[in-house]
């Protein structure tokens, strides 16, 4: 899932400052999941930011909605009965749902009011942790089901560098080396002659090198 | 304070069924005095109580707000009175960034044959609420209205 954190409330404070009646948005998808910006964390913030402004002598009108996905164009269209009567829309989603958001209602500021952060993956109730990088060239068929470029701090690509020590990164004692990580999982899996094989240098356009990416499926785009 | 009339807050006591709550009832019975200003809502656990609900008592006006479980390791659900301790530190720190002041939201832990407990946490919060004063809310709800 795409995972995120609420912003420091004192930034989307000041996001909002100007506007009297806010549409405050949450996402049913990733940002439910990861406790950001469901339905729950909508009502959260939204009273929290009514009684912050209650405190300033400011009266904030807030509309709460959660869609069920907002990084899709049909179920952001639903907003349109509510969109009229605001001055500007908050965002709970991840930054896809932000910028549809915005794209959709031109002549609406939005805001975000969660930092996106990373694909991850749950490793146990409350904490999540960055598991893929979206490089755009799947290696974990060879390297035992473990990522080196996301969960490798110089993701690289043929064992681990000088810095690990007794399974760990240098970056810090919390974070394992992905590479040590692999070595054992191969082992394990009876496969360490894979360790043997190099692996050539990436080709990055298939990640950010090359710029935005898109993907047309011709069968289904129209 | 500039109002004449002595203040008195509005406390909201989220109650476990389980303790809390039938230590009301008992202090009820036993007549120990404990202060009006005391709402109680009986929760079927603290571990039920949200910080969504804690803050909505806030938002609605309470003066302060406190999450009442069972002892430790007496949960009737395992471990719902630690998750209630551990959301209630959560909703403080929320509480602080707004202004209102973690001071304001307590958790307490009691059996359910601790009717004198329960009394003298009622006093005590109520006193130590009284002393924080109003929280600007309830008095800003009125006046932005």
């Amino acid at each position: 899932m795409i995972t995120a954190e609420r912003k420091p409330i004192d930034e989307i404070i000041e996001y909002i400052r100007p506007f009297q009646k806010i549409l405050l948005v949450g996402c049913n998808e990733c940002v439910t999941v990861c406790s950001a910006g469901g339905r729950k964390e909508v009502g959260i913030l939204s009273s929290m930011l009514q009684m912050a402004f209650l405190k300033q002598g400011k009266s904030l009108q807030m509309l709460e909605h959660t869609l069920e996905r907002q990084c899709d164009p049909e179920y952001v269209e639903e907003l349109v009965s509510m969109i009229d009567g605001v001055d500007a829309v908050v965002s709970m989603a991840c930054g896809c749902g932000v910028q549809e958001v915005a794209r959709r209602y031109r002549n609406k500021p939005v805001f975000p009011a969660v930092n996106t952060k990373f694909m991850g993956a749950s490793e146990r109730q409350g904490v999540w942790a960055e598991r893929c990088a979206g490089c755009g060239d799947c290696l974990l068929g060879i390297t035992a089901g473990i990522c080196p470029i996301a969960r490798c701090s110089k993701q690289l690509m043929n064992g681990p560098c000088g810095g690990s020590t007794n399974g760990k990164c240098e970056i810090s004692p919390e974070v394992d080396c992905a590479w040590a990580l692999i070595w054992e999982r191969l082992k394990a899996l009876n496969l360490t002659e894979r360790y043997e094989e190099i692996i050539p240098a990436k080709d990055w356009r298939n990640g950010r090198g090359a710029g935005p990416r898109k993907i047309v499926r011709e069968d289904l785009a129209e | 304070m500039t109002t004449q009339e002595p203040f008195e807050p509005v406390i909201i006591a989220f109650c476990c069924h389980y303790c809390a709550y039938t230590a009301a009832d008992m202090a009820g019975t036993r007549r120990l005095c404990y202060p009006a200003n005391v709402s109680i809502i009986r929760v079927p656990c603290s571990g039920k109580v949200d910080a969504l609900h804690i803050l909505k008592a806030f938002e609605k006006g309470a003066d302060g707000v406190y999450v009442a479980g069972c002892l430790d390791g007496d949960c009737h659900f395992k471990n719902g009175n630690h998750r209630a301790s551990r959301r209630v530190a959560y909703v403080q720190k929320l509480l602080n960034d707004i202004g209102i002041g973690s001071e304001r939201l307590a958790m307490f832990k009691m059996s359910a044959g601790m009717g004198e407990r329960f009394a003298e946490v009622a006093k005590e919060f109520t006193e130590t609420i009284r002393a924080l004063g109003p929280t600007p809310i309830r008095s800003l709800h009125r006046d932005a209205a």
